[in-house]
């Protein structure tokens, strides 16, 4: 603490900031929030951190909570273009031999049904809600990085439209979203489809790696003073192992693309037997990524689980510390479990046992997991509001995912199942029973904090048993079927096989799933409009985001809060402590120590500023301009550094321009 | 008559392919790795529903003492938990012995699997193409060696050895009633053991996605007493049969005039193209296209007339033939038993 520039209005001895003062200032000193009443003091803040007004100053905002929302809501977009993608192969499905949707257009679909719902869908809206909510979870003012969040966002949005534009065209891929080589190679993949999976995917897996990043620096180096590493809470430690996987991951199915549009473009053999090069490979370095990209989505979700159960089971999570242990397990684990996803290529029968045994294990954090939920629900005195009900579905279905995640990690069994509507059954159940039921429980916990109302909890009660009976009327036979032996990514089947009916109400099912949603987006634009005012805690739930106004301030925090236990709000009930001393005419965070989070020393955040745009547009190009010539990477180069310059070029010291 | 005959041997076909609702089911198992396989489906089935009903019980309970009201949150003081740690800790301790034992599991069947075909006296190469099987049997004796296509004849009882590649894509082996699939990949060989307990036939489909007609990728394992199956491959071995009719003749005359013989080949004749199956005894098979449509002769002229139509995306160009070509070519292919 020697160093610190700061005071607590409760831990610090007042006679330490005289002494503190100036050691660390750079430059000119401002007016600060030490002292300051409270309408001066959020007169300033609002002039310092606001969003400039206008289109570019829209489109220029820094704002973590700006870029969120447009976060949340192009991927609440993209959910419902993969959901009508499904829809629509559901009902080419739900008879034999139906002449709706020929191959062609089948294979396109339920390629963009995968990349859009994996890539466009489901990673950014987790990453989404992280950029949200950790900030103010930890107590801060804005995401690190902030510039680069933007960047990651209007990246992540140009590649979906870069992906849809394709498919409208009629050239999205058609080979699966695995893409396996040599299907996807320059000889079977003829046309610019596989291009346009390869360079999508490289592009928008940026736009991943860059939140990222963000996250954790803002965990490690910007959590409220006295958030030491054992009170930080169970979201916030989600999202910090899932950056870190995502940061491990991603470069792996990065560079298979990479290697694939060499493949393509440019003439190399990586991939091609013919030369020496290997199909297998692909799947190696695809699945590298492939596997840990489950835990990309899921982990986040069990952090939104751990922050929803406590606030209405009225009692601190059972076995925070082993919740964390468990989470890190499962960030290491699920690397080493690629393999089962090639049980049926042949491996060595050793090799291949070996990962039976991680794969089963990776079942025992989870199940540290899912017991130390139960045990909360035990304690506690329930409440039950739609937010609970979405998570007693995740229950419900997560544990019949994860039970026929272990049959599949059984080699010998695999073998039966691989590749049919089994598996189709088993991801889906771990994927919308893991990550969408609490995503939508998030939903409906949160939107409070982000709109300032709440939603329809009457609304909320006929869209969770809509869900639960859709998702498994539509899913659970699928199991059935495909023990009767349906391969998967076939767009028709015959007669005689006699899988119509089963198929027929499987499909029902999933157009009462699609109707669900439906009835969700109404809720939120009917909630947005007309919604009860909610008040800064609706739920009285112990975190730091509800510390503040709902929705928050551009600021977050008129006074960074000083924490003292993993629930300040439940262990306080008194207004909270509050650390002062930062600028109010500079956009100042407390920068902490890693472990302790000691405030440190204070730092500036970035302002606005349309560069980030620019340089997505950039680079945005240059990907689009490549499946066509690997001369896009040259011509490309100029924008992309002109942009960079633009976006660092040094101005001074911001406190000059205030 | 010969088109009644052909219509009625459709019908039956495919009032047999009726009866076997179900033949492509791996719950259904009808050779020794199927069973093994069947066996443990069931047992972890079994096994994961009751896990499932103990923590839907677990999740229950406490919901019957839900509270309607807001209550003030419960702050609590390390060590108050003990007693829930205890339970907690043995179910964790209860699920890595599960874990355990499913493992030792799928190692035991790995090995029940493994011991299947190791006197395997029959081998057969199964080479797969965008979308059709290429079967081709090994012999010591170079003039045993058969080459045909989607329909792999096996002998009733005996354990087959099967060698799984491919020439483009990577496509998948599954005949579900009689073993796991196993990858064809380009560059490799597979080994997949089968046996099938009883005489019959047993459907199987391509299960990795390899491209447009991924759907359409049928095959049949069709297995028969010794006897039979030897008699079988003697008749393949056999040259093309010559044709029979003028009509016939007519047939085979243009078929070699036409692009036919750059892809498909007939023993005995000079077409001799490897890219397309082996047609030389075209006619004894149950299907057409693997296994997308019964043989007759109806579906023999509607598969060449239109195989786009069929199979869209199939490597089978559309040869233009006017209606009398179709019908002497169809006359011809449909006398190759």
């Amino acid at each position: 603490m020697s160093s610190a520039d700061l005071t607590s209005e409760r831990d610090l001895p007042p006679e330490r900031e005289a002494s503190a003062k100036g050691d660390i200032a750079p430059g000119r000193d401002g007016p600060r929030d030490t002292g300051m009443d409270d309408a001066s003091l959020h007169r300033w803040l609002a002039r310092t951190w606001r969003t400039p007004a206008g289109i570019i100053g829209a489109l220029s905002s820094v704002d973590h909570k700006v870029i969120a929302r447009r976060y949340l809501i192009t991927a609440f977009l993209f959910l419902c273009l993969g959901g009508l993608n499904a829809v629509a192969m559901r009902i080419q499905l739900s008879g034999p031999q139906r002449g709706l949707i020929g191959p062609d257009l089948y294979n396109q679909l339920f390629t963009m049904h995968g990349v859009t719902m994996m890539f466009l869908f489901a990673v950014p809206i987790v990453q989404a809600t992280g950029i949200y909510l950790v900030p103010l979870m930890v107590g801060t003012r804005n995401i690190a990085f902030p510039r680069l969040n933007a960047f990651s966002y209007w990246v992540y949005v140009s590649g979906g439209l870069f992906a849809w534009v394709s498919f409208a065209l009629s050239m999205a891929p058609d080979v699966g979203w695995f893409a396996y080589v040599p299907l996807s190679g320059p000889e079977y993949g003829p046309g610019k489809r596989a291009d346009v999976w390869a360079q999508m995917i490289t592009y928008t897996e940026v736009s991943s790696l860059a939140v990222a990043v963000a996250t954790i620096v803002t965990v490690f180096k910007q959590r409220a003073p006295g958030m030491s590493l054992d009170k930080i809470p169970l979201y916030v430690w989600s999202l910090l192992v899932t950056s870190f996987v995502v940061v491990f991951a991603m470069p792996a199915v990065m560079i298979t693309s990479t290697f694939l549009i060499l493949d393509r473009l440019v003439g190399t053999h990586i991939f091609n037997p013919a030369e020496g090069g290997d199909a297998l490979l692909f799947q190696h370095l695809f699945w590298f990524f492939g596997h840990p990209e489950v835990y990309i989505i899921f982990l986040p979700a069990t952090g939104m689980v751990s922050a929803i159960i406590p606030a209405f089971a009225r009692r601190p999570v059972f076995g925070h510390l082993g919740l964390v242990l468990s989470l890190i397990a499962v960030g290491f684990l699920s690397f080493g479990l690629w393999v089962h996803h090639m049980f049926a290529t042949g491996l060595p029968k050793l090799g291949a046992s070996v990962f039976t045994a991680s794969s089963m294990m990776i079942a025992i954090p989870n199940g540290i997991q899912i017991f130390c939920w139960l045990a909360t629900l035990w304690d506690g005195r329930p409440v039950i509001r739609t937010p609970l009900l979405f998570v007693l579905g995740f229950f419900f279905i997560f544990v019949i995912g994860g039970l026929t995640g272990v049959m599949l990690a059984s080699v010998p069994l695999d073998l039966q199942v691989h590749d049919t509507y089994f598996v189709v059954a088993h991801f889906h159940y771990v994927l919308i029973g893991g990550a969408v039921f609490p995503l939508l429980g998030a939903a409906y916990f949160w939107f409070p904090k982000i709109t300032g109302r709440m939603m329809s909890e009457r609304l909320g009660r006929w869209h969770f048993w809509l869900a639960l009976i859709g998702f498994n009327a539509a899913f659970f036979p699928m199991h059935i079927v495909g023990l009767w032996g349906m391969p998967r990514r076939v767009y028709t089947y015959p007669a005689e096989l006699g899988w119509g009916n089963i198929n027929l109400f499987i499909s029902a099912g999933a157009v009462l799933f699609f109707l669900s949603f439906v009835l969700f987006a109404f809720n939120l634009v009917h909630s947005v409009l007309k919604g009860a005012p909610a008040g800064d805690n609706p739920w009285d739930a112990g975190t730091l985001e509800w510390a503040t106004s709902s929705p928050p301030p551009s600021y977050n925090f008129a006074r960074i809060p000083v924490v003292t236990n993993v629930e300040p709000l439940w262990a306080e009930r008194e207004p909270l402590p509050v650390a002062t001393g930062l600028r109010v005419d500079a956009r100042e965070l407390i920068i902490s120590t890693v472990a302790e989070a000691h405030p440190d020393i204070r730092e500036k955040s970035a302002t606005p500023s349309i560069w980030p745009l620019l340089a997505a547009i950039a680079v945005g190009g240059t990907f689009l301009y490549s499946i066509f010539t690997p001369w896009a990477i040259v011509w490309g180069a100029a924008p992309i550094a002109v942009t960079l310059i633009g976006w660092f070029w040094p101005k001074g010291d911001p406190e000059d321009e205030e | 008559m010969k088109r009644f005959a052909s219509i009625a041997l459709a019908t039956a076909i495919a009032l047999f392919l009726h009866g076997c609702a179900g033949w492509q089911s791996a719950l259904d198992p009808k050779g020794p790795a199927a069973s093994e396989l069947a066996w443990l489906i069931w047992f972890f089935t079994g096994l994961c529903a009751v896990v499932w009903v103990l923590v839907m019980i677990g999740l229950a309970a406490p919901l019957m003492m839900q509270s309607r009201e807001r209550l003030e949150p419960l702050v609590l003081d390390a060590g108050a938990d003990n007693r829930k740690l205890r339970v907690v800790m043995t179910a964790v301790g209860l699920t890595a012995v599960i874990l355990v034992g499913l493992t030792l599991l799928s190692f035991f069947a790995n090995r029940t699997l493994a011991a299947i075909g190791s006197d395997a006296a029959l081998t057969i190469r199964v080479t797969g193409h965008q979308w059709w099987w290429e079967v081709r049997y090994e012999d010591a004796t170079p003039s045993r060696i058969l080459t045909t296509a989607n329909e792999i004849h096996i002998p009733a009882g005996e354990p087959v050895r099967l060698l799984l590649t491919s020439t483009d894509v990577i496509h998948s082996f599954w005949v579900p009633s009689l073993s796991g699939k196993l990858d064809l990949i380009p560059g490799r060989m597979n080994v997949l053991d089968i046996k099938a307990d009883k005489p019959g036939v047993y459907r199987g489909q391509c299960a990795e996605f390899c491209g447009a007609q991924h759907a359409n990728m049928g095959t049949f394992i069709i297995a028969e007493p010794r006897a039979k199956f030897d008699a079988w491959w003697r008749d393949q071995l056999q040259p093309a049969s010559a044709p029979m009719s003028d009509e016939a003749k007519a047939g085979k005359d243009l078929f070699l005039k036409r692009p036919c013989v750059m892809c498909h080949k007939i023993g005995g004749t000079p077409a001799g193209g490897t890219v397309a199956p082996d047609l030389t005894h075209v006619a004894s098979r149950q299907t057409l296209a693997a296994g997308t449509l019964t043989m007759s002769r109806g579906n023999l002229a509607a598969w060449i007339a239109d195989p786009q139509g069929v199979k869209p995306g199939s490597h089978m160009p559309v040869v233009d033939l006017s209606g009398d070509e179709l019908n002497v070519i169809v006359a011809y292919l449909e006398g190759l038993k």
